[in-house]
């Protein structure tokens, strides 16, 4: 007994996405020409990345043994103003955005406000914090309170969007049995969707106030205060050790903070 | 017998008016509240102690006079970023190259299913995720400029280090949620370790795999745009540069086209996130 086709004797994986095999032949042959393009655009100067290796090894240095002392002064006002603007920052951003999340959500307002609210979110979220972060410290100055507007302004688009992707997301099932009761917009706004998004609107703010922390770490490079104006010195005077405490203390707060709020999370739900 | 709608035996201690909560979770939620504003309050006092609030009056002011400055944008100018434009995304692509590169090994390491030792390399491989998030990537460009010097590839390392955080937390999590049941149909056909991973999990999380770094690219432009401002190539010198000699128009069409790059980044990225999943 014979069949008639033979099998092959070796097994292949099929592929996984672009099963023509003339497509993949095509993307692959873009990306290589594309990569050594690319790559030729770097134009790297081997001697001065050389002459930069012992600098850092310095800095690795520097990290493995941190000077916290030296620079203490700086550091310490640099981690109050950075400590500072990131809660009162986050704290506005909410309060400002829950409104415009409200707004965003389009199962709750009507069409002009969804547009104008979602407006406020995208131009938010496309701009830098640190482009903003320029122009605002030239409008109110050097110092914190540039950094605490920009923050603000920044979180206002990312905890919107997602307040009111989530809103939307909310159990329709239970926004029909409040109105059902006859309840007015505000009652069901307060007794459907709040209780359905407040655990994810806190979870939210927790994230966001790890965002800023590390964000103001950024923004005192242009001017608007904060440890990023510290670290920018320390780097700038080639004071490795310094700058390497500075880093290991805003991964330290970091790490807390996300532990922190993980707790959090977990203890509100 | 049906139960009776209204029951007489009930104790009398229940309140008559339903409320949302209980007096003592009213309370405890007022306190909290309290100690927010309070803690807010001052926040606010600290970090303002040495503000002038002769420039905050003046903003508005300074405000209109930018903006004034600004329009029109020199379209002029325009043909010029189109240089600067190309690093840029080369800075990205490339970076997020690399990123991914380092970031595969660390995600294997950190997921509790696949990491050789869950006491000793699992939380070296996290502390390296944790602290790739935790440094911007304007501060990665910062260091490497000072180290290798300004140029594209400051720009381009800095990206990979920032990307390996992301894309290894999302990659480990993606492998920790991987079905174990396919695994163990795999290793029953008598594979070693590396088959297991070849085959079992490798094709789990190929699609969060591709998923994540078209995510982190488009993050990625976003960042590159930047990176110019402390020397690391890129538009972003371009804007330090018209920022430096007060060149609004100047600065107005670089917004504009960093702007409408991060535009099309994103729908570039959402298509293909949305063709993969």
């Amino acid at each position: 007994m014979s069949l008639g086709t033979t099998y092959p004797t070796h097994w292949r994986r099929p592929p996984r996405m672009l099963r023509d095999r003339r497509w993949r032949l095509v993307v692959q042959g873009a990306a290589l020409v594309y990569l050594v393009l690319a790559v030729g655009s770097l134009d790297i100067e081997w001697s001065r990345v050389v002459e930069g290796l012992a600098r850092g090894q310095a800095f690795v240095e520097g990290f493995l043994q941190p000077d916290f002392t030296s620079r203490w002064g700086d550091i310490r006002q640099g981690l109050i103003e950075s400590l500072t603007m990131t809660l009162t920052a986050t704290v506005v951003g909410v309060l400002i955005s829950v409104p415009i999340g409200i707004g965003g959500a389009r199962n709750l307002v009507p069409a002009p406000v969804y547009a104008v609210c979602r407006t406020i979110i995208a131009v938010s979220r496309s701009l830098q914090e640190i482009i903003i972060a320029i122009f605002l410290v030239a409008m109110f100055g050097f110092g914190p309170l540039a950094g605490f507007m920009t923050l603000s302004f920044a979180s206002i688009g990312f905890i919107a969007k997602l307040l009111a992707e989530d809103i939307e997301e909310c159990d329709v099932h239970q926004i029909e049995a409040v109105r059902a009761t006859g309840a007015s917009w505000w009652q069901v706004l307060h007794y459907a969707i709040q209780p359905q998004v407040m655990p994810r609107l806190i979870g939210l703010s927790m994230y966001r106030l790890d965002i800023n922390f590390r964000e103001s770490a950024v923004i005192g490079i242009v001017g608007a205060g904060g440890i990023g104006a510290t670290l920018n010195t320390a780097i700038d005077r080639y004071e490795y050790d310094s700058a390497g405490a500075i880093l290991l203390i805003v991964i330290v707060i970091v790490m807390l903070s996300e532990y922190g709020s993980s707790y959090l999370r977990r203890f509100l739900q | 017998m049906k139960p009776s709608l209204v029951n007489t035996a009930e104790p009398a201690t229940y309140a008559q008016i339903w409320t949302f909560r209980t007096p003592r979770a009213r309370l405890a939620l007022w306190v909290g509240w309290l100690a927010l504003v309070a803690l807010f309050v001052y926040c606010w006092q600290v970090m303002n102690a040495e503000t002038m609030w002769v420039f905050v009056a003046d903003a508005p002011t300074q405000a209109a006079d930018i903006g004034s400055r600004m329009w029109p944008p020199s379209l002029s100018y325009l043909p010029e970023l189109m240089k600067p434009l190309w690093d840029t995304l080369n800075i990205a692509t490339l970076g997020t190259l690399g990123g991914v590169i380092m970031a595969v090994p660390v995600a294997f390491l950190a997921a509790r299913n696949t990491t050789p030792s869950v006491a000793l390399i699992r939380p070296l491989a996290l502390w390296v995720i944790v602290a790739s998030r935790s440094i911007n990537s304007l501060i990665w460009a910062l260091l490497l400029v000072a180290i290798i010097g300004p140029g594209l590839l400051a720009g381009v390392v800095a990206i990979a280090l920032r990307s390996i955080g992301f894309v290894g937390k999302l990659l480990y999590e993606a492998i920790e949620e991987t079905d174990i049941r396919q695994v163990e149909a795999v290793s029953a056909t008598g594979a070693s370790a590396m088959q297991r991973l070849n085959y079992a999990i490798v094709p789990q999380i190929l699609p969060a795999f591709w998923g994540i770094t078209m995510f982190r690219w488009d993050i990625n432009i976003r960042e590159s745009t930047i990176l110019g401002l402390v020397g690391a190539g890129g538009i972003g010198l371009k804007l330090q540069s018209s920022i430096n000699v007060l060149a609004w128009p100047q600065v107005a069409t670089i917004l504009l086209l960093i702007l409408g790059t991060v535009i099309v980044s994103e729908w570039i990225s959402a298509r293909v996130r949305h063709a993969i999943l």
